[in-house]
């Protein structure tokens, strides 16, 4: 069930946009908003999220989207709580409504909302996606949060920590995003420690914290002194047991002080940015945004240590600057790998 | 298989199977005295939903834990007696009625949420049930520390389980309430009201079923999360069947699916989880127990009466 947490643009914006068009239009533009040039109309952003805005993942789109907002480059709307089988009904409502640019996430809803995004090729759509851009829909763009560089990072950080050299996974779904992070984590712990094991899970589900934390407890029976928290609910299994917790996506240390050692972050800004760009310009196009996420632009980072400054070794420390300098300067490419990963 | 063998003699295992039990056992009484009652209440997701939400919200907002419990309670029943409102004395589709009200509660929750909370970075956290150990009895090897440290809500489970059994058996009120599930015109005939009985059932019923919403939220986790009840309400409309409509069997086939739930948890990490798609581990619980539930349910005795309205009069 969707609700539209502002009311609809009236109508006026409509008509307003439509007389925009033509030269009496750019006149009353210009008189609706003195000392405006046109060129520096806020692009009208419209987001719609299959989950509440305080999901992990969502919450870092909607953080930039309201940071454009204030800082006057967006004028930016949303929904949230969308099912997936009103997902196209609310991009059409959107589009309709005269929106420039729609971001949202369409992994339920691939097909039928790039159907949507061919039907309405004036509007740029820059969506959340397992899948590639198709350059069938020009209009239709995809990103996701690639944070592998962050990712590996907190791996080296994980591997140096480890006691046990037993370190436990629980993800959602294994989809692309998913599996990349998890495959940059495990490689950076390996880079420091070869012989860790890795215990890896998927709970089928994105929103289940008391399933995520039995799973973990079983991991933390199985050996695990570590856990890679990508779900809600793991982090709280580990401070339960005194273990440790690696976050991902959020700084979730202020919630775990003793528990979660550094986390992956996601900077959605810099994907924000290159989008509401190319909207201004004209040139928005069906391409991976992606690229947006990896820590050459910005994309990502490694939280503070914070509580565990001091606490992790010093070599672990050393290799990670070393690692973050050589990616920030191309030397090293931060391996990638979507398939699905397994224990062992 | 000595991995097999270490997970069944661990306590912890065993602790597991009773944590992931607890919520499932309050929510399949509820629907078991909705369904003796002869109403069968598909309101049940939703109002799971609602008791999670309700009991963590009153504690968020300043309740103690027990006050919080009896809100869950409080809201859940609302919701029974907005769902025996329309299928007793207007006696609608119970199909179509119940789907409504868990669509109806699901979404209130996530509205009432909303408004109570409209800009928040991650849902705020209460200060949950921990975990209580019985003095002596949690000291037993293996069984102490699986059944006896558990929290107050878990041992509120069981002890639910015991009350329903011994009501809906052993008093008067108990042989009403599954009389008007079976013949509700003898029921009628010994002066007894049957819509009130019927509604009365559904009421506490749907209580029960939001405490153990509320059990997710303020004993298995201490947050409220959209989408946290997962199906876990659907889960126990099976295991009333898989029970027979007996509580007992009831509870013991909840217990039987949390065991499989947990021992799939801890299989997907022995050598057997690098060949076997996780898929089927999770799909493991569910698949054991439709087997079990075809044993088990050849002789089951359907309440003669469940899904018929009863109309005063009619014959």
């Amino acid at each position: 069930m969707s609700r539209l947490i502002r009311p609809r643009p009236p109508l006026a914006l409509t008509r307003r946009r439509l007389l925009a068009a033509s030269a009496g239009g750019l006149a009353l533009a210009g008189l609706a908003r003195p000392g405006r040039l046109m060129a520096e109309e806020p692009i009208r952003v419209a987001g719609i999220y299959t989950v509440p805005v305080e999901q992990q993942w969502v919450s870092r789109i909607h953080i930039a989207a309201e940071a454009a907002q204030a800082a006057g480059a967006v004028d930016y709307r949303y929904s949230e709580n969308v099912s997936n089988t009103d997902y196209a009904r609310v991009m059409r409502e959107y589009a309709e409504s005269g929106m420039q640019l729609i971001v949202g996430e369409v992994f339920g809803v691939e097909a039928e909302s790039r159907e949507v995004a061919a039907e309405y090729p004036e509007v740029a759509f820059l969506m959340g996606s397992s899948f590639k851009e198709d350059p069938a829909v020009p209009n239709f763009a995809v990103f996701d949060n690639y944070i592998q560089d962050a990712a590996y990072l907190t791996g080296i950080a994980a591997g140096a920590m480890t006691e046990t050299a037993n370190i436990g996974m629980v993800g959602g779904f294994p989809i692309p995003e998913v599996n990349r992070l998890m495959h940059a984590f495990m490689d950076g712990a390996r880079e420091i420690n070869p012989d860790i094991r890795f215990q890896v899970a998927f709970i089928g589900s994105w929103f289940d914290p008391p399933r995520a934390k039995e799973t973990a407890f079983g991991m933390i029976e199985g050996g695990a002194d570590i856990m890679y928290a990508e779900r809600f609910g793991v982090s709280d299994a580990a401070q339960e047991r005194g273990m440790l917790a690696i976050g991902n996506v959020i700084d979730t240390q202020p919630d775990y002080p003793d528990t979660v050692i550094t986390s992956a972050l996601w900077h959605f800004e810099p994907t924000m940015e290159a989008a509401i760009a190319a909207v201004r310009a004209g040139e928005f196009t069906a391409k991976d945004y992606g690229i947006y996420s990896f820590m050459i632009h910005g994309g990502c980072s490694v939280a503070p240590f914070g509580t565990f400054e001091g606490r992790v070794p010093e070599e672990a420390v050393a290799l990670m600057a070393q690692r973050e300098e050589e990616i920030l300067s191309g030397a090293f490419v931060t391996p990638i790998n979507d398939d699905e990963p397994r224990s062992g | 298989m000595t991995e097999v063998v270490d997970i069944l003699v661990s306590a912890s295992f065993w602790a597991a199977v009773i944590r992931i039990a607890s919520p499932l056992l309050f929510a399949t009484m509820g629907e078991l005295i909705c369904e003796r009652a002869g109403v069968l209440n598909l309101g049940i997701e939703g109002i799971m939903v609602a008791g999670a939400f309700a009991g963590w919200m009153a504690v968020w907002s300043g309740a103690g834990l027990w006050t919080g419990v009896a809100i869950a309670f409080g809201a859940g029943a609302l919701f029974g007696l907005l769902h025996a409102t329309l299928t007793v004395p207007f006696g609608l589709s119970q199909h179509v009625v119940g789907l409504g009200v868990t669509l109806l509660a699901t979404s209130a929750s996530y509205y009432a949420y909303r408004l109570a909370l409209p800009q928040v970075t991650t849902p705020p956290r209460i200060e949950a049930f921990q975990p209580l150990p019985i003095p002596g009895l949690a000291d037993i090897p293996i069984l102490g520390p699986a059944l006896f440290a558990q929290t107050a809500m878990t041992y509120l489970a069981f002890a639910t389980v015991a009350v329903v059994a011994l009501v809906l058996w052993r008093t008067p009120l108990g042989l009403a309430l599954r009389a008007a599930g079976e013949n509700p015109a003898a029921v009628a005939a010994q002066g007894l009201s049957v819509t009130g009985i019927r509604m009365g059932a559904v009421m506490v019923g749907s209580g029960l079923m939001a405490v153990g919403g509320a059990f997710l939220t303020m004993s298995a986790f201490d947050s409220f999360f959209f989408e946290m009840v997962n199906g876990r309400g659907w889960v126990c409309i099976a295991l009333v069947v898989f029970g027979a409509w007996r509580p007992g069997k009831a509870a013991l086939g909840t217990l039987l699916f949390a065991f499989f739930d947990a021992f799939q948890i801890r299989l997907q990490q022995t050598a057997l989880g690098a060949d076997v798609p996780y898929q089927i581990f999770l799909m493991l619980p569910f698949l054991l127990s439709i087997l079990a539930l075809i044993v088990m349910s050849r002789r089951a005795e359907v309440p003669a009466a469940l899904m018929v309205p009863w109309r005063k009069g009619e014959r």
